[in-house]
């Protein structure tokens, strides 16, 4: 549990940084003032930790602490972003201490963790923070031994100097801390990095595996009461009544009220999506005494009609109306049909597709299904809050803090700097903690029952509530003419409520007529980033789709691949095509040599491979099915990535090999399905996960190596496992699949 | 509400408690051991499995008056130092992601090898099927189990001699 105390006045940092100037890197301000550093070591504690930056702090006895700006949900974030501060810094990786930062967006940055982003953004600003934090400590031993800085080295936390003198960091630690903070460092050369790109562990491990209390649902507070949300059993309704004469005398339940999450006509913020907003709130002392009252609430529900919302976002204020119609899976995947066979808006166009198509020999036409999907975090959503007329302490798992703070800063009529944010660990996020309407919803109830609350949505509440992945279609054609030349590629793809469709991505840029299309289909039902979002649906569409296309023209589905990302690179067609065509090949080739692809020696399996590019790099699979108890079952993946740097190599596989098993699971299982506006899978007993003996006995994963900064791992590797699942299935059962979840098919049920 | 005096991690702990109360939230909510977690509540996930006279049940589903003297181990208690043989795998193979689910599925394999000492991979699967990982660290813990098993047996065998 992260309950630090912080030692310093949160508004004296966002003067610095003023001070300091504009733009992301001086977003991060370093605490450089003398003042600051005074204020620091005019408490003369021995034991009092010296912060040489926002990142830094050390102990006089050598202890250094490394302050992690990012949410961690699982990446891992908390063990790689401190390494890159370490690297710079020199520091002996042993007597790294981690801790999870406060929410401070002024002194810490961006402080969110989302879109595969984490060490991308923070990759240059942590290693100037180590930079300079080292820098101050040379010069501090330059000065105390009156020896040009120039001569002091550092190496694994110790200082040394030729005259044989040598201190260990922590001894120069409050000097250095009232020295200027040097700008502009020269950061090491990757041959020369001893920290990054060797494997560290989980800084957090232990106390996983001990059951210390680390995530949201562990905090506790001295009179802290429990609070659970009865929502509307379906998208499109709402509270008629309630009564809760009954329930209200129930052992330990305190209070029974209704509460209006955002007041009429509020500006909603891009994430603050919310599915209902008239919450009927239970409060009581324990879990369970509140789990029980709650089943004895009798409430009458009624559609809620259209509804029009106000959102905010970076193209400016609109209205939106949200359809009260009470959905069902069936019907609307007729809506999908309907809509699919009518003009569509184009997203982009090259040459002539019309003409291509006209005069083609061939043409190759697929439609591609796939359901919502619950993000189904392990730690289901939940908050504590602590909210008086004077300030607010809300402390959980939260994706973007920043984005959350001026929301609840409006709701509760409290200025930003009487919130005080706390991150706990995240039961897994997967996108779905991106929007915070439960830490809203949170501090929205400790308000009314005037006493710190916890407020926690069970399985049920968190499946059924919405924040979906969109359900999608789309259909691709594909011209060849009578060469077997692919001459034109026409994709339309649509969605509830959103479309999927990278008009910019690969095959853009390789094929000289090109046409993609999208349409959209309002709902009630909501939706919210969910891994890789819209890329995890077209990876697999896309990717099962050129499988079929190179069959048609006799090609092996990896050279078709290269020789149109060889056109893409030699003459690209059009402009914005964001994939760079040689780390998109490089992928592809590693995945075909380390998988032995058409080599000899894996005539078991059947082979189906994918890559994909995302969220700034790239990833290619190999996915080997066989059959077992007479079922299709992946036993084998191979997994390339091209990354850039891989800062924490072991962490880095271990987050491929999630990624995959994810993947599988989502192709084969991962359903969410309604009738009549109600979702009809509420918990794992009908909402089928992958487990154990469904995951592969084997999953290698290889990284392209090279020199160049290193993007995200959280996303990329998760698309293009769809598309290689969906191709060696092909194999397998000599029939092509094109509506996830591929199991409900391969059963018969459908 | 009863009284109840419960063996847990070894100590006796007492408590007045609704009797349907299942174990899960006495643990968590009555004596501030949050290690072990809520997942699904109905006994799919695995997320909330405790050791019961050393056998790994979902404590979701039981009730505190099911309890009686059977002696009830949760992942705070599995070893006084952090230092069973299947936490220092689970450290040795750098298993967990988010990490929610790792105290359940430590506990099951804990007592899987407390049965078996050199399960098969499909014994492994078997035992370990009822616990869930959103973030698929499957083969990891695989990998963990296999490496616990052999430091089980090499120590059982040298006891034996």
């Amino acid at each position: 549990m992260n309950t630090t105390k912080t030692t310093y006045d949160r508004r004296s940092f966002l003067k610095s940084s003023l001070l300091a100037g504009g733009g992301m890197m001086l977003s991060v301000s370093w605490l450089s003032s003398a003042k600051a550093a005074d204020k620091l070591q005019a408490l003369n504690l021995p034991e009092q930790w010296v912060q040489l930056n926002g990142y830094i702090q050390i102990t006089p006895d050598n202890v250094i602490k490394l302050i992690c700006p990012n949410p961690e949900f699982g990446q891992n974030v908390m063990t790689s972003l401190p390494m890159m501060v370490a690297e710079e810094l020199d520091a002996d990786w042993k007597n790294v201490v981690v801790e999870m930062g406060p929410h401070d967006n002024a002194r810490l940055g961006p402080q969110f963790t989302g879109g595969s982003n984490s060490v991308r953004m923070y990759w240059k600003p942590l290693r100037e923070a180590g930079a300079a934090a080292r820098q101050m400590l040379c010069e501090a031993a330059a000065q105390t031994w009156s020896v040009p800085v120039g001569e002091v080295t550092t190496k694994a936390g110790v200082l040394h100097h030729a005259s044989g003198k040598s201190a260990k960091y922590g001894e120069m630690a409050s000097k250095a801390a009232t020295l200027v903070v040097p700008k502009g460092m020269k950061l090491k050369a990757p041959k020369d990095f001893t920290i990054v790109r060797h494997s560290k562990k989980n800084v957090e491990g232990h106390k996983i595996v001990t059951g210390k209390p680390l995530f949201g649902l562990d905090y506790r507070a001295d009179g802290m009461l429990i609070a659970m949300i009865q929502h509307p059993p379906g998208f499109g309704m709402k509270l008629k009544s309630f009564d809760a004469s009954q329930m209200i005398k129930m052992p330990g339940i305190k209070d029974v009220f209704t509460l209006k999450l955002y007041p009429d006509g509020f500006e909603q913020g891009g994430f603050d999506t919310r599915t209902f907003n008239e919450l009927l709130v239970v409060v009581g002392k324990t879990t369970w005494e509140v789990m029980n009252a709650r089943k004895k609430l009798k409430v009458q529900w009624e559609p809620m009609g259209d509804v029009k919302d106000t959102m905010t976002g970076r193209s400016g204020k609109r209205e939106v109306t949200v359809p009260g119609e009470l959905e069902t899976t069936s019907a609307q995947l007729d809506k999908m049909q309907e809509y699919a066979s009518k003009a569509a808006q184009q997203l982009r166009k090259d040459g002539d597709p019309e003409t291509a198509f006209k005069n083609a020999a061939q043409v190759i036409e697929r439609t591609y299904n796939a359901p919502f999907l619950a993000h189904n975090c392990m730690e289901p959503m939940n908050f504590f809050a602590h909210v008086t007329d004077e300030k607010a302490v809300v402390a959980g798992p939260l994706q973007a803090p920043g984005w959350a703070e001026p929301t609840l800063s409006k709701l509760l009529n409290l200025p930003a700097d009487k919130i005080e944010i706390q991150m706990t660990r995240m039961g897994g996020g997967f996108g779905r903690r991106a929007y915070s309407q439960y830490m809203y919803e949170a501090a929205l109830i400790s308000k009314k029952v005037k006493a710190p609350v916890k407020l926690m949505y069970t399985r049920e509440d968190d499946m059924t509530y919405g924040i979906y992945r969109p359900m999608y279609t789309a259909t691709y054609r594909a011209a060849l003419d009578a060469n077997k030349n692919l001459i034109g590629f026409h994709v339309k793809g649509g969605g509830i409520p959103e479309h999927a469709i990278h008009a910019n991505r690969f095959p853009a840029g390789a094929v000289d007529n090109y046409l993609a299309e999208s349409w959209e289909i309002p709902s009630n039902i909501t939706i919210g980033a969910f891994r890789a979002p819209r890329s995890n649906f077209n990876a697999a569409a896309e990717q099962s789709f050129l499988d079929e296309v190179a069959e048609a023209m006799g090609k092996d589905p990896i050279e078709f691949r290269l020789d149109l990302l060889k056109k893409a690179k030699a003459s690209p067609v059009g402009k914005n095509n964001e994939y760079d065509a040689d780390r998109y090949a490089s992928v592809l080739t590693l995945v075909r040599d380390k998988s032995g692809w058409n080599k000899p020696g894996n005539e078991k399996y059947h082979r189906g491979v994918a890559a994909y590019f995302c969220h700034n790099s790239y990833a290619a699979h190999v996915v080997d099915i066989v059959t077992r108890d007479g079922e299709p079952y992946v036993e084998r993946v191979f997994s390339a990535m091209d990354c850039g740097i891989v800062v924490n190599p072991d962490a880095a596989r271990n987050m491929v090999q999630g990624a995959v098993v994810d993947g599988i699971g989502n192709a084969f299982y991962g359903a969410l399905t309604h009738k009549n506006g109600a979702a009809e899978q509420s918990n794992f007993h009908n909402y089928r996960m992958i487990r154990h003996n469904e995951a592969p006995k084997k999953i290698e994963v290889h990284f392209v190596e090279n020199d160049l900064d290193p993007t995200g791992l959280g996303e990329p590797p998760f698309p293009p496992v769809f598309g290689a699942v969906a191709n060696a299935l092909y194999k397998n059962k000599g029939k092509r699949y094109y509506n996830q979840p591929f199991k409900p098919e391969l059963d018969k049920r459908i | 509400m009863a009284k109840y005096s419960l063996k847990i991690n070894g100590k006796i702990r007492q408590l007045d408690v609704d009797p349907a109360t299942p174990m899960l939230w006495v643990l968590r909510d009555h004596l501030d051991m949050p290690g072990t977690k809520y997942g699904c509540g109905i006994a799919q996930c695995g997320a909330c499995k405790v050791h019961l006279n050393g056998v790994a049940v979902p404590s979701c589903q039981l009730p505190v008056s099911a309890v009686g003297n059977q002696a009830v181990t949760t992942i705070e208690g599995l070893s006084a130092k952090g230092d069973h043989p299947v936490q220092k795998a689970w450290l040795e193979h750098d298993v967990a992601q988010c990490g929610y689910c790792q105290a359940g599925q430590i506990m099951t394999a804990a007592a899987l090898l407390k049965e078996n000492s050199k399960p098969t991979d499909a014994d492994i699967d078997a035992a370990m099927s009822g616990n869930i990982c959103r973030c698929g660290t499957y083969l990891r813990i695989k990998e963990a189990i296999k490496s616990a098993a052999k430091e089980v047996s090499t120590s059982s065998s040298s006891t034996r001699k």
